[in-house]
């Protein structure tokens, strides 16, 4: 079991940067997922870790010990593709005893170790099966097998999940999550699918053009969002974001509406902005429909979620926000709806830097 | 209808980007990569100018003096002379020793027969390298327009088509290109002279029209496979016929492939030789067989031999450079997609 | 706009059948979803009604005139194909008149311009109609191709999962763009998708599509309420539904590898009065949300695993032998190995039959 710790690492091509400098302690046992939109620099990032890209500055540590300029096969970590990469003539039994050849171990010690992992990942009927014979599920399965059996220091993962149809997904990602639960080996996990990250991760690390945006936990990322590129690619939707004016306590939206600022925030409103331009994000379970809410706008679309509807509202703006509704109503196309924000989930961004504000530290 | 308004996303920008810093490690890596770049630049060249000694040699040919194509060793410097071409273009003969000096003496020469009298000779009158010429265009690129045309026809319905036996068939087809030409030169000739094809434009076309259009067929089915069906079905359910669509969407499609596949096939028929040394005489020669029969007085006449196949290279290469984009992508089909 | 109609249709690819019997009307002006898995014949069936794929059986009328003789470009539908459709060799404006240009409607040129700018305007593509297709993201692409199909107004739309090659948050917002359009056009629209998402947020009606059988047909409070087989309740919904091993002992189903019991009235009395063959065990499905976190609840777990979602947390619970998919609002701060008491909504049970699939219960 392992610690990486990333100082100042940074990756170029050419003169562009695919990686700003960043810093990253992973402890170990750590589930920890890069998450952000494809060229973001996650994959790049991964793959310095594992070696198999040089970086341009700063160090790699592993373990604490500077394994910058030590070649993939010297790290001892795992890598697992977002194709499988199994190969197709041997069956699935050799291509998971296939790590342990070089090693010259012998031949029961190899036995063994494969059929530990075999019934971890429950992929004993299909031991004699060639890849080609295989459900993507199952190919996937077979990969984690053989990164497994070599018993890594830690793991680095680049979409596993990523090729396989959705129905699969979902479950594939409950059976990686338990492996980890059972193993705790330290993970590093790419992925662009913010669910993914968000099911999986013990702390999430976004990313966007580069540069990392924030990293924290779950919670952190969904509830509390440094700046607004991660106010909108956390949450499926992202967060709902609304531009209005601002001034002494009351954000004046397009259109008339007012709203009034939870005292918690006006201190930091009154510093932060003073008087101008105020971003307003709320998550579509933070709205509660109510005739006298200070937002109205007009029902653009109506979703059933299964268990609860979604509103499309159509503001004075032209600008559409979601907001969660409860099933048991009818909503009328093209009527109009009047909605309030939950004050604890209510929060404030500042246009020109993109950045959160947040309410001093006492509130 | 409604005017569909912005998302709430929309004024969300990618993100705060922080400023470029300075890399420290780059020059360590940069000088690797340079000299490796360098090195392949230098075999390239060396690669190119060995491709290209033998037109360099034809060319020098073609505008030596008589002596000096000949010389051994070779000439590097030299007076160029237009021999080769006067060769080429007239019919020459040696002045008689007795009537050279009355010869001189004339005034009405032109400049091609002060020339030939340079070497000692007179001209008789034009060669017949020009409507051999004149014949490989005509031949050449009427067969090949005819290929392309009807490849693209039975390409277009063996892509999209079901036909019965399709593979047999597109084995059979290719199947005629495995046989070596001379091999079926004989029997060619002898039903083109039953059938009076025999040294006719028409029976030359006919040949190498047959000839490349298994080529053609296979060269175009594979581009017309990579264009996805659903163009030619969006337009049939937008109302258009099958024809219509064809020529709507798929043509301005595969004009790669068009291009790919008019250029081999042009080469193939501009350079085909042996059947056009069996199967014509005089009147559908082309310029291939005739080239290398330039025999003159006392020998082989170098310099009208280079300087003919000089002429011969120009139309291809004109057409070759014109297409040279397509003819890229047409080489590494199936590769890359448009 | 029709009313278009498919009766009994049958199909086959040599030996595979892609369709078999499928029978289903779409009223005039309905947004009608065809939902199903991958090779369902969903395609298949969109193929046939335009004309680019023959039947072996079966009739489809519009308005209750046969179609079937007619070649695609004599049905006057329009196709919305899930990609490559837009011409790459003409702009974006030239894609948009195509149809218009046909020799069956020859429009004049200034007609088409005005209905390509209008178009244009509505879906937000006017700075593109100069453009080449090549030269568009995917999203531009789409709106172009929705806007190709209905710049003329066609007898129906047919739309071929045209929102599946977006990436998540485009496809939410031309999906909401898209089902407004035709709320306010009333147009007549079989859409395709295998995305239950899509299905239950956009379509008036649902049809369930499985190799080749049409299985329900329904609205999507009815798919999603009850589902007529383990198929469509599996299908619809996302965390997916539980399924539980369950048997009869009475009027209660009893768990299987536990001592837990469910009242069930009527069905097991019924089907065992019935009795003929039925094996004893069923298939019990509850949706994750149908599961609630209570302090007195009567069935006590263990939380294996967790998997917070943002604005709902996923809480797998080990009960017994078997896992209980519950989900809870926000994040919580569960945690692995906490033991959790829960009830489940007695109203909203589906009880299934083990081989066929088929729904037992009211």
């Amino acid at each position: 079991m392992a610690t990486i710790e990333l100082k100042q690492v940074a990756k170029m091509f050419g003169t562009t940067y695919a990686v700003k400098p960043m810093d990253l302690t992973i402890q170990d046992g750590e589930f920890v997922v890069l998450l952000g939109p494809s060229g973001c620099g996650k994959t790049t990032t991964l793959r310095m870790i594992s070696g198999l890209e040089a970086v341009t500055e700063g160090n790699v540590y592993l373990d604490g010990e500077d394994v910058t300029w030590r070649p993939a096969s010297a790290r001892d970590v795992a890598f697992v593709f977002q194709f499988f990469a199994l190969y197709p003539r041997m069956t699935v039994y050799q291509n998971i005893a296939f790590p342990l050849e070089s090693t010259h171990e012998s031949k029961e010690v190899i036995d063994r170790r494969v059929n530990e992992v075999v019934d971890m990942l429950r992929i004993r009927p299909l031991l004699k099966l060639k890849p080609g014979a295989l459900s993507g599920g199952d190919k996937q399965r077979v990969a984690l097998a053989r990164s497994l059996v070599r018993r890594p220091a830690c793991f680095l993962m680049d979409e596993p999940l990523g090729a396989l149809d959705a129905e699969f997904r979902e479950a594939m990602r409950a059976e990686i999550k338990r492996l980890h639960n059972e193993q705790h080996a330290t993970t590093v996990y790419v992925t662009h699918d913010q669910i993914e990250a968000m099911a999986m991760g013990d702390r999430i690390v976004v990313m966007s053009n580069a540069v990392v945006q924030q990293i924290g936990t779950p919670a952190e990322v969904y509830y509390d969002p440094q700046n607004l590129f991660v106010a909108n690619f956390i949450g499926s939707p992202g967060m709902q974001l609304m531009e209005g004016d601002y001034s002494a306590g009351n954000a004046h939206m397009p259109g008339g509406n007012v709203y009034k600022v939870p005292q918690a925030w006006r201190a930091a409103l009154d510093r932060e902005i003073g008087q101008g331009k105020v971003v307003i994000g709320f998550r579509p379970e933070a709205a509660e429909i109510s005739a006298d809410g200070p937002f109205t706008g007009m029902v653009f679309g109506i979703d059933l979620h299964g268990a609860y509807v979604v509103l499309h509202v159509k503001l004075v703006s032209d600008q559409i926000v979601q907001v969660r509704a409860p099933r048991d109503h009818t909503y009328g196309l093209d009527a109009s709806a009047c909605f309030d924000l939950n004050h604890d989930m209510v929060r404030f961004f500042n246009p020109t830097t993109q950045q959160a504000i947040f309410p001093e530290a006492s509130a | 209808m409604a005017i569909a308004p912005a998302r709430a996303e929309s004024f969300a920008a990618t993100g705060p980007a922080e400023p470029v810093v300075e890399s420290v490690r780059v020059d360590q890596i940069m000088p690797q990569a340079k000299a490796t770049k360098k090195a392949r630049m230098i075999l390239a060249v060396i690669t190119a100018i060995v491709m290209l000694i033998p037109v360099y040699w034809m060319a020098t040919t073609a505008i030596k003096p008589r002596p000096d194509a000949v010389s051994a060793p070779p000439k590097i410097f030299f007076t160029p002379s237009l021999d080769g071409f006067i060769g080429l273009f007239f019919d020459r003969s040696q002045i008689a020793p007795g009537e050279l000096e009355k010869y001189k003496e004339r005034t009405d020469l032109s400049f091609v027969e002060q020339q030939a009298l340079i070497r000692g000779m007179k001209i008789l009158g034009p060669s017949k390298y020009v409507g051999r010429l004149v014949n490989s265009v005509i031949i050449s690129f009427t067969s090949t327009a005819l290929a392309v045309f009807l490849g693209l026809l039975a390409a277009y319905a063996f892509s999209r088509y079901e036909i019965p036996g399709e593979n047999d068939w597109l084995f059979f087809i290719l199947s005629t290109r495995m046989l070596p030409p001379v091999v079926v030169t004989i029997p060619i000739f002898l039903w083109y002279r039953a059938l009076g094809l025999y040294d006719t434009h028409f029976g030359m076309i006919l040949l190498y029209t047959a000839f490349n259009l298994s080529f053609a067929v296979w060269l175009l089915k594979g581009f017309i496979d990579e264009i996805p069906k659903e163009y030619e079905e969006a337009a049939l359910v937008d109302g258009y016929s099958r024809m219509q669509a064809f020529r709507k969407i798929v043509l301005p499609q595969c004009v790669t492939g068009i291009a790919a596949t008019a250029v081999f096939s042009l080469i193939f028929s501009w350079n085909e030789y042996a059947f056009a040394l069996m199967l014509t005489g005089d009147k559908a020669r082309t310029a291939p067989p005739s080239i290398p029969s330039m025999l003159g007085v006392g020998g082989i006449e170098w310099g009208s031999i280079a300087a003919g196949s000089l002429l011969f290279l120009i139309p291809v290469v004109i057409v070759t450079f014109a297409l040279r984009n397509y003819l890229l992508r047409g080489v590494t089909f199936g590769a890359i997609r448009q | 706009m029709s009313q278009v109609s498919l009766q009994n249709i049958t199909k086959q690819f040599k030996s595979v059948t892609a369709l078999s019997d499928v029978t289903f009307d779409i009223h005039d002006g309905e947004f009608f979803v065809l939902l199903g898995p991958t090779g369902a014949g969903k395609t298949t069936t969109l193929r046939i009604i335009a004309g680019l794929t023959k039947q072996e059986e079966g009739s489809v009328t519009f308005d209750g005139e046969a179609i079937d003789l007619l070649p695609p470009a004599d049905r006057d539908v329009a196709f919305v194909f899930q990609q490559y459709s837009l011409y790459p060799t003409m702009t974006v404006y030239d894609n948009l008149a195509f149809p218009l240009r046909s020799p069956m409607r020859k429009v004049p040129e200034p007609e088409i311009k005005t209905r390509v700018t209008d178009i244009a305007a509505v879906l937000r593509i006017t700075h593109l109609l100069d453009r080449k297709t090549a030269k568009l993201s995917g999203g531009e692409m789409q709106r172009v191709s929705i806007g190709r199909a209905i710049v003329r107004s066609p007898r129906m739309y047919l739309m071929d999962e045209p929102l599946s090659n977006l990436d998540a948050k485009l496809r939410e917002s031309l999906r909401v763009e898209l089902a407004h359009l035709q709320k306010t056009q009333r147009s007549t629209t079989l859409f395709v998708t295998h995305d239950q998402i899509e299905a239950l947020t956009m379509a008036d009606r649902i049809g369930v599509l499985d190799r080749g059988k049409l299985i329900q047909v329904g609205t999507p409070e009815d798919i999603y309420d009850r589902p007529a087989t383990v198929f469509v309740a599996q299908l619809v919904g996302s965390p997916k539904i539980n399924l539980l091993r369950v048997s009869c002992a009475g009027e209660e189903l009893s768990l299987d590898d536990s001592a837990y019991r469910v009242p069930m009235e009527g069905v097991c009395a019924a089907t065992e009065a019935g009795a003929d063959g039925l094996p004893p065990a069923f298939i019990l499905g509850v949706r994750p949300e149908d599961v609630q976190l209570s302090a007195g609840g009567t069935f006590i777990g263990t939380i294996v695993l967790v998997e917070p979602l943002g604005v709902e947390t996923l809480l797998h619970i080990r009960l017994d032998g078997q896992v209980v998919i519950c989900t809870v609002p926000g994040i919580a701060k569960a945690r692995l190995g906490d033991v959790v008491h829960f009830d489940v909504n007695k109203d909203r049970l589906h009880l299934f039959h083990p081989v066929t699939g088929a729904r037992l219960n009211a």
